[in-house]
């Protein structure tokens, strides 16, 4: 999953230098890894330690978050509530949330 | 007063003023970063204590103190299971020790005043606190006023147990004490009010207490609006679990409530009355009381704010979160009020260092419990856009009706994960 990390201080670093002084309504399209995954906490967990029935993430496999994110985007995978979440998604977001959790320590 | 003392107060205050000058004349942003940022957070709701979670998680240097006047907080969430009868109230008690191991400064007083201008609030002991910002997250209020008889006074002995504690537990030990082949009269409230699906899931767990210790029992609903929050997947669990037991009169059923009787215990209408052995008047709303003091409100009683960074539109440095705060599409529910506390923890860090706030992106889930083991949901991820927060197309949704047992079952298990989930994220 270094490859998503990677990429993403890549375009971070990119919209700082691009949106210097401007407008903060101008700065980065995309929220960051973390800032997608701290919504994901309510139901997963702190940091994706789940305390109750959902599956932790935090530590998880980064292609294996990816590939269940994309099933339940697509409809391939059927789940609970996960198929109305993940239609709300970007494959980026996607694979930023997969960085942020499976860069997690276990 | 001797010179000497006068000279040195003088001589402070020009000290000070000149210190302020140069912070304006250079650039404010690289003197304030160097400084130790100090933010006070009222209330330690699902608003507030993630938000003075969150602001140490980001920023440990930050100086965080969070004003709540309760001792540990009791969530509203999960509160229908203690009036049902699933859980005790200890079940959804809060301390607020894990925010201490944080470093999060925890006061238990009340605000009395948050004067925008000093940038300090003021709280009931008399003390002052100074701010570099604020944010509030005061929680809801209620308009009595609106339905004529009703009073803080009657919410007393006729609990609303619309915020949790000893309101929860008075409504519980009410039907406890009610008799099997009794009334339960309930009415909600009119939009927009805090936990859209509050009222079916309250209805709900009341009909399952009274389906296994009281099955004589009826429970009457009168609400003032037309639809409500799962109201189709609500009356599919209701007519399957509890087959003739709800009596739900909607607004065009002579729902709408205009006086009440609490000798009587009864309800007038436009066309009638009625009268129940427990009855529970949940009343109109609007932000906490704090947010109206400090005139951080809208002529609707609600607090109007920046979306991307959840400042206050008419206060500057005090931001407003939660159900208190216009955050419209979002449902004013502890999962949004959390949500939102990161998003806003985060654009606070980033303005104190005079940096840009991030692009909000959130989800919200509301589980509701028609049984304690039948669970139902509606979900959505939001995005900011044209200065809005906004609904991503084709997210979100409700649980399907017509679904299957084993899939009522696991959403019955993920409303209690939530639960645990989210008050380990908020609490520790």
């Amino acid at each position: 999953m270094k490859k998503y990390a990677s990429f993403k201080i890549a375009i971070v670093a990119g919209l700082g230098l691009a949106t210097m002084g401007l407008a903060s309504s101008a700065s980065a399209e995309m929220a960051s890894g973390q800032v997608l995954a701290n919504t994901c906490f309510s139901c997963h967990g702190p940091a994706g330690h789940s305390v109750g029935a959902m599956p932790s993430l935090a530590g998880k496999d980064g292609e294996a978050i990816k590939f269940l994110l994309e099933g339940y985007r697509s409809g391939n995978l059927k789940g609970t509530v996960m198929n109305r979440i993940a239609k709300g998604y970007s494959t980026g977001e996607i694979e930023a949330l997969a960085g942020y959790f499976s860069s997690q320590a276990k | 007063m001797s010179k000497k003392n006068i000279s040195r107060r003088t001589f402070n205050q020009l000290l000070g003023a000149a210190g302020a000058a140069t912070a304006v004349g250079l650039a404010a942003p690289s003197v304030m970063a160097a400084g130790k940022g100090r933010v006070v957070v009222i209330g330690g709701g699902f608003g507030g204590a993630t938000a003075a979670n969150y602001l140490k998680q980001f920023d440990p240097s930050l100086d965080v103190t969070m004003i709540e006047p309760n001792k540990t907080f009791v969530t509203c969430p999960f509160s229908n299971t203690v009036i049902g009868g699933l859980n005790d109230i200890s079940f959804i008690t809060q301390s607020f020790d894990g925010l201490r191991a944080r470093g999060v400064n925890v006061v238990h007083d009340m605000v009395t005043m948050i004067d925008a201008a000093k940038k300090e609030v003021t709280l009931s002991s008399g003390k002052t606190i100074y701010f570099d910002r604020c944010i509030v997250s005061p929680g809801i209020d209620f308009k009595y006023e609106a339905i004529e008889g009703n009073s803080a006074a009657l919410a007393e002995t006729m609990p609303h147990a619309w915020k949790a504690g000893p309101q929860t537990s008075l409504l519980r030990k009410q039907l406890e004490a009610m008799p099997n082949g009794g009334t339960f009269l309930i009415s909600p409230p009119p939009n927009p009010f805090r936990c859209p699906p509050g009222p079916g899931e309250r209805i709900s767990l009341v009909a399952n207490y009274f389906k296994q210790h009281k099955p004589k029992s009826k429970i009457i609903v009168l609400d003032p609006k037309q639809k409500f929050s799962k109201q189709g997947l609500f009356k599919e669990g209701w007519a399957k679990l509890y087959p003739g037991m709800i009596d739900y009169r909607h607004q065009s059923d002579d729902g709408v409530v205009l006086r009440v009787d609490g000798d009587k215990k009864t309800l007038y209408t436009d066309f009638g009355e009625v009268t129940g052995d427990v009855v529970n008047l949940i009343p109109a709303q609007k932000a906490g009381k704090i947010a109206a003091i400090a005139g951080l409100t809208n002529d609707q009683g609600w607090c109007p704010i920046n979306q991307q960074t959840f400042e206050s539109t008419i206060h500057k440095n005090i931001h407003v979160i939660g159900d208190a705060s216009v955050s419209t599409p979002m449902p004013k529910s502890g999962f949004a009020a959390s949500t939102q506390a990161k998003i806003c923890a985060g654009a606070v860090v980033a303005m104190l260092k005079g940096e840009a706030p991030g692009t909000p992106k959130f989800a919200n889930t509301c589980y509701s419990l028609v049984s304690a083991d039948y669970g139902i949901s509606v979900a959505m991820v939001y995005g900011f856009a044209d200065g809005h927060i906004t609904k991503i197309k084709g997210s979100g949704g409700l649980s399907p009706t017509g679904a299957s047992d084993s899939f009522r079952k696991q959403e019955a298990n993920y409303a209690e994960g939530w639960y645990k989930s989210i008050t380990k994220d908020i609490w520790g």
